[in-house]
């Protein structure tokens, strides 16, 4: 049986548990019909032409996990910002994991949305803000006819987060192959400042296949930062659909950290819907072997005043495939828009390939846009240059795949996250050396 | 220190160097001179270990040593230092940065600990006051942005902070200012030692009037023509290079 036909089959007994007066209800509903309509993307459709799903959608997935598995802390405690103190949310095999969970209720809320489902007391919430903004597509409406657990975070107006938020989703390798579809809605009020720190995290070499939707909202003046680290286990793959609603005056960076993984698909969704807007979407990309990430990125410019800013950067080495398919839309009336995208890649071997799109739709006339990609070698130049001066082959490539990420890694907020992210690279890269950017 | 013998090199199909003979003592300062396109710069390139250029003949031997077969980065640790005359740019990495990682990586190819942090920014300020380098200066990303002179400096920074056996200053005075000059050529010549030589290639005899060379060479389709004392460079300067050519028919 087809993975698709199993979630279809599967979906009957799964919404039977369900309380027919759930509001959800409706939206899953739907939501299962669409997916049941259009299956799985195939390469056919434009926005996937360069990604197929064939080699994840192959498996016997389990797609409701045993989960009572538990885990040690000290054998997870590598992938938690340990050195700071944060709030923590944490998922092992799609299941909240009280004890290595650090929740709110006290101020804010990071808690679970699996309480927000079912509670009367968050029936306004659902219906405010639940698959308001998430995409109707089959990827999307596939979670959502599945999603009853992941992060509710809510932070009320002129709340300055104190400490950064971490979701984590471990999966064990307790099944052969586990599905998962993680769904996290975020609300940040009027206001309000806050950090989180996406993370999903095989802990065996057992396939993993996530498809994980993330719905925020940026009420006005608020400020959002988001990292997403993405390091994952060689079976492990991962389709992220992200979509970020903005109000006016408001200040939202997503940095992506693309280091690892099967498969990764990064759907990335921006709409500004209020004047002086500033939209930042960032990444680095390094990948080797047969990994292959591709970053969809859509900034939908409603409103006038506003501005966006990609900087995407690429390392690829052996036979490894990177997509770059940036969408910049600019409606009629949004007049005074300033996006600018930037989508740089460095060939490492000569089997590695990368497929950058971008695309701007313009229907205002009075716009500043650009966008600049380039695909290339190590410049030959500056390796001579590095070694001429002592620093040996391999340290002057690190050396220059450093600078060549660092436009990236500058923005990073969370100086425990950057070091962090500094070390990772230097693994990626295979270098210890000294030097600290 | 340095002997070259009969080296033949270049590009590709293009020949360039067509059997330069060269010998520098420690303690020596020579200038090459020539004009465009005679292969000084190829020269130096060959030396410091530029792959872009393929040796069809001879032998370049330093401190008694083939260093042909040698990578860039060995040559440098031998304590071979090329001054760019295009210093690359670099985004991304400091001055400060690179400079550490060079000497740091030069002492692990010697088997040393790396510099401890107080030295090392003590030698780093102790260098960037002798070529009046401003402090902010050296947390820029390298070279990007600089100005000509900047750049140069910067250049003999690096040679000051690396303190290498054959410096070879490739058109280091083109792009300086008459400030920057002195400043620069001061800076060569309180690191110049009995112990070092320092290779001046240059277009003209400016630089030369702040660092006296002992021996002048003139390069000229891809050989060395003439060699003499310092006052050759003057004859140079004054009557260019056409004489030479025609005494060579």
């Amino acid at each position: 049986m087809s993975l698709k036909s199993k979630l279809v089959s599967s979906y009957l007994a799964f919404d039977d548990h369900l309380d027919d007066n759930s509001p959800i209800h409706d939206i899953r509903k739907k939501a299962i019909d669409t997916f049941e309509e259009k299956g799985f993307p195939t390469k056919k459709e434009e926005d996937w032409k360069y990604t197929s799903l064939n080699a994840i959608i192959n498996k016997d997935y389990s797609i409701a996990s045993k989960g009572d598995k538990k885990i040690k802390y000290e054998k997870v405690r590598e992938y938690f910002l340990h050195d700071i103190d944060s709030y923590k949310i944490v998922f092992i095999d799609g299941v909240f994991s009280s004890f290595l969970s650090e929740t709110s209720h006290d101020g804010l809320d990071v808690c679970l949305l699996s309480s927000v489902l079912s509670k009367e007391k968050y029936k306004a919430i659902i219906e405010a803000y639940y698959n308001k903004i998430a995409s109707k597509d089959s990827i999307t409406s596939l979670n959502t006819a599945f999603a009853k657990e992941g992060a509710y975070i809510n932070i009320p107006n002129n709340k300055e987060v104190d400490k950064p938020i971490e979701i984590i989703n471990f999966s064990t390798g307790n099944e052969t192959a586990l599905m998962m579809q993680p769904r996290n809605l975020i609300i940040v009020g009027e206001n309000a400042h806050v950090q989180i720190i996406e993370r999903h995290q095989s802990l065996s070499n057992n396939a993993v296949f996530t498809n994980s939707v993330t719905e925020i909202f940026v009420e006005k003046r608020a400020y959002l930062d988001f990292y997403k680290i993405q390091n994952d286990k060689e079976n492990a793959s991962l389709i992220d659909n992200t979509f970020i609603h903005q109000e006016q005056d408001t200040n939202c960076n997503v940095h992506t950290f693309s280091l690892g993984g099967k498969i990764t698909r990064n759907n990335l969704n921006f709409s500004q819907n209020g004047e002086h807007s500033d939209s930042t979407l960032k990444g680095v990309t390094i990948l080797k072997d047969k990994q292959h990430v591709d970053h969809n990125t859509l900034v939908n410019h409603i409103s006038p005043n506003c501005e966006s800013h990609q900087d995407y950067k690429g390392l690829y080495a052996d036979s490894s495939t990177g997509v770059f398919n940036g969408k910049v839309i600019v409606e009629k009336q949004a007049q005074k828009i300033n996006a600018f995208q930037q989508n740089n890649n460095i060939l490492i071997d000569d089997n590695a390939t990368v497929n950058a799109k971008p695309q701007l739709e313009i229907f205002a006339d009075d716009v500043k846009c650009s966008h600049g990609c380039t695909i290339g070698q190590f410049d030959e130049d500056a390796l001579f240059y590095l070694r001429s001066r002592g620093i040996g082959l391999k340290e002057a490539q690190a050396l220059l795949m450093y600078a060549f990420a660092n436009t990236v890694l500058e923005t990073v907020k969370i100086p425990e996250l950057k070091r962090r992210i500094n070390n990772l690279i230097a693994e990626k890269i295979g270098v210890n050396i000294g030097f600290d950017i | 220190m340095l002997q070259i013998k009969n080296l033949h090199a270049g590009v590709e199909d293009k020949k360039i160097l067509k059997g330069v003979n060269l010998e520098v003592k420690a303690g020596e300062i020579h200038a090459i001179m020539g004009p465009n396109g005679s292969g000084k710069s190829t020269l130096s390139a060959v030396i410091s270990g530029n792959e872009n250029f393929e040796v069809s003949q001879g032998s370049v031997t330093f401190l008694n040593e083939d260093i042909l077969e040698l990578d860039p980065e060995e040559r440098a640790h031998k304590g071979v230092f090329l001054s760019f005359q295009y210093p690359v740019e670099i985004p991304g990495v400091s001055v400060t940065n690179f400079i550490k990682t060079a000497i740091n990586e030069t002492r692990k190819a010697k088997g040393l600990e790396d510099m401890p942090a107080s030295e090392m920014l003590k030698l780093i300020k102790s260098k960037a006051d002798l070529l009046e380098i401003d402090r902010k200066f050296l947390s820029r990303s390298l070279n990007e942005g600089f100005s000509g002179g900047e750049k140069k400096r910067n250049e003999i920074f690096q040679m000051a902070m690396l303190d290498p056996k054959l410096a070879i200053l490739d058109e280091t005075d083109s792009g300086l200012d008459i400030d920057a000059l002195k400043i620069v050529a001061n800076g060569v010549n309180k690191l110049k030692s009995k112990d070092n030589a320092v290779i001046i290639i240059t277009h003209y005899q400016r630089l030369l009037d702040y660092i006296v060379p002992d021996f002048v060479h003139v390069l000229i389709d891809g050989k060395i023509v003439k060699s003499g004392a310092k006052e050759l460079a003057y004859e140079l300067e004054e009557k260019g290079y056409d004489w030479i050519k025609e005494e060579l028919v």
